[in-house]
């Protein structure tokens, strides 16, 4: 993962987190990391080229002892589902934790819970037992519209199936979380810084050229990057990926996950990966293995980039 | 703002959606069509029935009249007060008419209503109905020399043909009685030949025979009308006019070229009996001749083919409503006129205070109430048919629901996006909401414009399919009136639209509230 991104000796992400709404990079991840951002002092250059342009500058290592910072952690998680008469349980005493700036992979079989997992820490769900904390604030059991404003301010989802609006053109659907999080006002009064940010992100992922393409005339992998600047317009503090390349082709995969690496480089952006495939799960700081909704491992990964920072075992 | 978009998107790439388009579409512009038809024809209706009426009739309830009418015209002027127009005094009486078509009488059965020429004017349109210009212009019993409309001057166009009319007046009637003069004189010539013939075979015993003819039997009506012609010359004289309502007088067809005409058994110039009873208990009969002087066409058919106007005086005169001794005249009737906007029902039951049905053998009656079956059988025509109309858009609200059910299970996936994305439950529901908004206000609006051209142009397009089916679709013979009358009521419309959106938006908010309640998960998990 390393190798291909050391292709590309100019292009910085810019501003992911410097939205209109947030004009400042997030305190949190700015002092919980001692990640440097090489975002406005670098040439931005548009490539003519297709697909992501990202230079992957090596992550500064980490000082030994000093762990990042939890921004999310679970504890005693449980939830299983009725299917007429017969209860299943999906996920048992799931405690586990995410450190900010890392990629945390959840990898299982299929069937062991991942996604069930993955949609309670993005509040699409409520677990039947146990917390789920977010910067140290219990998220599983805000109202309603509390989580749906967590989900579109501070949370970014990408999906296997990419979950694109089919009506709308790339550039809509990139703006789609805009158009939910402001009222019609806003979002008119807004519309230029929008528009630019949503173009510059589509840019970032090597699809300037397909703003006003519907779904279903991009490709696979297309998508997943539409989806991918999508996740980013409204500057989530954690993005949570559900199988992010298993719908996709080993290489489109891999540019995929490239996409993921740099951002979580050179943004610092927090990344919780669900893959039931074990290779790409290995190439995250962070592994949580679940065994038939039980975390059987969990820990950093042997041979990752961070390779000093203790994982603390769940 | 994404609200906005989707049910936009949906509406122009959900083609499904289309069908209950045209459904509210077409069920708006039926119901504007129809009220605007059924408005105009009620209101052609409500015109001519109250340009017959006055506003207030204070009837007799017996033939005999009432005698003391003129007292009782005061006291009905110190309470209507200013509101008062005007008043006229009317004889209203049930006959029977009968005129000579190729010698056979013809009778009818009428209503016969004895008119103050001076001051019938006041209190109804009466004379606006009436086929000779100048007795439009001034109510007249006279006969006119000729001058007659030979067409429907009202409806402004040539439809109805009536060339009779040409010379009808007293140039017919001349005409007539010369024919008739020499029919008669024939008829006379063919009875003596064949009561003498010996006379005519013999030129030389004339003289003798005419010595003879007093021992003939003498024929009473010969005797009769001889001695009627001595003192009255149809040539120059007339009877008291009658003005027929024209049904009773004419028949309607199509002429051999198709056109509408009017055939008429007897015209202005005719006499004609009119038998009726007289005053007095018990009531006697009796028989008055007439000369027509006008048709009176107010294409109500009730009144056109039973009203027949003669003077009142002669009416009162032949019923023996004239008190030998006073001098006074009785009347069954008294027809009130009131300045416009003043309210007829408590005008009305001022009067009935005044005079009760207990004490008064009078029945006071406002005009509405006078034609009260009919016009509460066209309300309720009117409320069937909007209600049956209605239930066109409602059935299209039912297309609407079940669209709207297909698409948010075809959406299921996009609602778990929007909601993955941060969208509120309420948010999702707007865009159904507003989708079934857009669906109603298209239909209707799109229904609104149709509905209201086709109204526009209800005229062409009914000679278009009379042209294109070969069947006359509204068949002036029927309806007397020679275009579809139509008044579109803006309220009417608006209620119509109103309503279509409304139908439309209430079939889209339970598919909206089940896309609202629609869980996450299980939306994504959707395939």
């Amino acid at each position: 993962m390393k190798e291909c991104c050391e292709a590309e000796p100019y292009k910085l992400l810019l501003h992911l987190q410097l939205s209109p709404e947030n004009p400042q990079p997030s305190t949190e991840m700015q002092t919980s990391n001692a990640v440097t951002h090489h975002t406005t002092n670098q040439p931005h250059h548009h490539s003519k080229q297709n697909g992501p342009h990202f230079r992957i500058a090596p992550k500064p290592a980490q000082a030994v002892g000093s762990a990042p910072p939890i921004i999310m952690s679970t504890s005693g998680l449980k939830k299983s589902y009725r299917k007429a008469q017969v209860t299943i349980p999906v996920l048992r005493d799931v405690d586990f934790s995410v450190s900010a700036g890392q990629i945390t992979a959840i990898a299982g079989q299929s069937g062991s819970g991942k996604t069930t997992l993955l949609h309670l820490l993005a509040t699409l769900d409520s677990p039947d037992q146990g917390e789920i904390h977010l910067h140290g604030k219990r998220i599983d059991n805000l109202p309603t519209q509390a989580r749906d404003r967590l989900r579109n301010e501070t949370l970014g989802m990408i999906f296997q199936f990419y979950h694109l609006l089919p009506e709308l053109t790339t550039l809509e659907n990139v703006l789609t979380p805009v158009m939910i999080g402001q009222s019609v006002m806003k979002y008119w009064k807004n519309w230029r810084v929008n528009l630019e940010r949503a173009k510059t992100l589509l840019d970032l992922v090597g699809l300037s050229h397909r703003l006003e393409h519907k779904p279903r005339e991009l490709s696979g992998g297309e998508m997943q990057r539409a989806a991918i600047a999508r996740s980013l317009i409204r500057s989530p503090q954690l993005l949570l990926a559900d199988e992010p390349t298993g719908n996709l082709d080993r290489q489109t995969g891999n540019e995929i996950l490239d996409i993921l690496r740099t951002l979580n480089e050179q943004e610092n952006l927090t990344i919780v990966m669900v893959t039931h495939d074990l290779e790409i799960a290995r190439q995250a700081d962070r592994l949580v293995q679940l065994v038939e909704g039980r975390v059987e491992e969990a820990g950093t990964v042997a041979g990752s980039r961070q390779p000093d920072v203790v994982a603390k075992s769940e | 703002m994404y609200k906005l978009i989707l049910s936009w998107r949906y509406l122009r790439t959900r083609y499904i959606a289309l069908a209950s388009i045209i459904s509210v579409t077409l069920g708006v512009a039926t119901m504007i069509v129809v009220n605007s038809v059924m408005a105009g024809f009620s209101h052609e209706m409500h015109q001519r029935l109250h340009g017959i009426l006055s506003d207030l009739v204070i009837e007799s309830m017996g033939l005999d009249g009432i005698y003391d009418h003129e007292i009782l015209q005061a006291e009905v002027r110190d309470i209507l007060g200013d509101e008062l127009k005007g008043l006229t005094t009317v004889v209203h009486i049930p006959a029977m008419l009968s005129y000579k078509v190729r010698g056979e009488y013809v009778p009818h059965q009428i209503n016969l209503i004895g008119v103050d020429a001076k001051t019938h004017a006041e209190v109804s349109d009466f004379s606006r109905f009436l086929l000779h210009p100048k007795n439009r212009q001034k109510l007249s019993f006279a006969l006119h020399e000729n001058g007659y409309d030979t067409h429907d001057v009202e409806s402004g166009r040539e439809v109805a043909r009536r060339p009779q009319l040409k010379d009808a007046g007293w140039v017919y009637r001349r005409h007539r009685a010369v024919h008739e003069r020499h029919q008669k004189q024939s008829q006379q010539t063919r009875q003596s030949e064949s009561q003498n013939p010996a006379l005519f075979e013999n030129p030389e015993r004339h003289e003798t025979s005419s010595d003879t003819t007093a021992d003939i039997p003498e024929n009473p009506y010969l005797a009769a009308s001889t001695t009627e012609e001595s003192f009255f010359d149809p040539l120059k004289e007339q009877h008291a006019g009658v003005i027929l309502g024209i049904s009773i007088a004419s028949v309607r067809h199509r002429s051999t070229q198709g056109q509408v005409e009017d055939y008429f058994l007897c015209l202005p110039g005719d006499d004609v009996n009119i038998s009726f009873p007289t005053a007095g208990t018990p009531p006697d009969f009796g028989t008055g001749q007439f000369t027509v002087v006008d048709f009176y066409e107010s294409k109500m058919n009730e009144y056109d083919s039973t009203f027949a106007f003669v003077p009142l005086h002669q009416l009162q005169k032949l019923r023996g409503m004239i008190d030998p001794a006073t001098g006074l005249a009785a009347v069954t009737s008294i027809q009130i006129k009131l300045h416009e906007g003043t309210n007829l029902q408590a005008a009305c039951e001022r009067l009935r205070k005044r005079f009760p049905a207990r004490e008064f053998p009078y029945r006071i009656r406002t005009w509405q109430e006078m034609q009260g079956p009919l016009l509460a059988a066209v309300r309720m025509e009117t409320v069937i048919l909007n209600l049956l109309l209605f239930m066109i858009i409602a059935v299209a609200g039912f297309g609407i629901l079940a669209t709207f059910f297909m698409i948010v299970v075809e959406k299921t996936r996009d609602i778990g996006i929007l909601k993955s994305l941060g969208a509120p439950g309420r948010g999702v529901m707007s865009i159904f909401l507003s989708y079934g908004l857009s669906l109603g206000a298209v239909g209707s609006g799109v229904g609104m414009v149709l509905g209201l051209l086709f109204v526009h142009f209800i005229n062409q397009i009914a000679t278009g399919l009379e042209w294109v089916s070969g069947r006359e679709v509204f068949d002036p013979t029927v309806y007397y009136f020679q275009e579809i009358p139509t008044i579109i009521n803006p309220w009417t419309v608006s209620w119509i639209v109103a309503g279509a959106v409304a139908i439309a938006m209430t079939a889209s908010v339970m598919p909206a509230l089940r896309a609202a309640k629609l869980h996450p998960v299980e939306a994504l998990r959707y395939e």
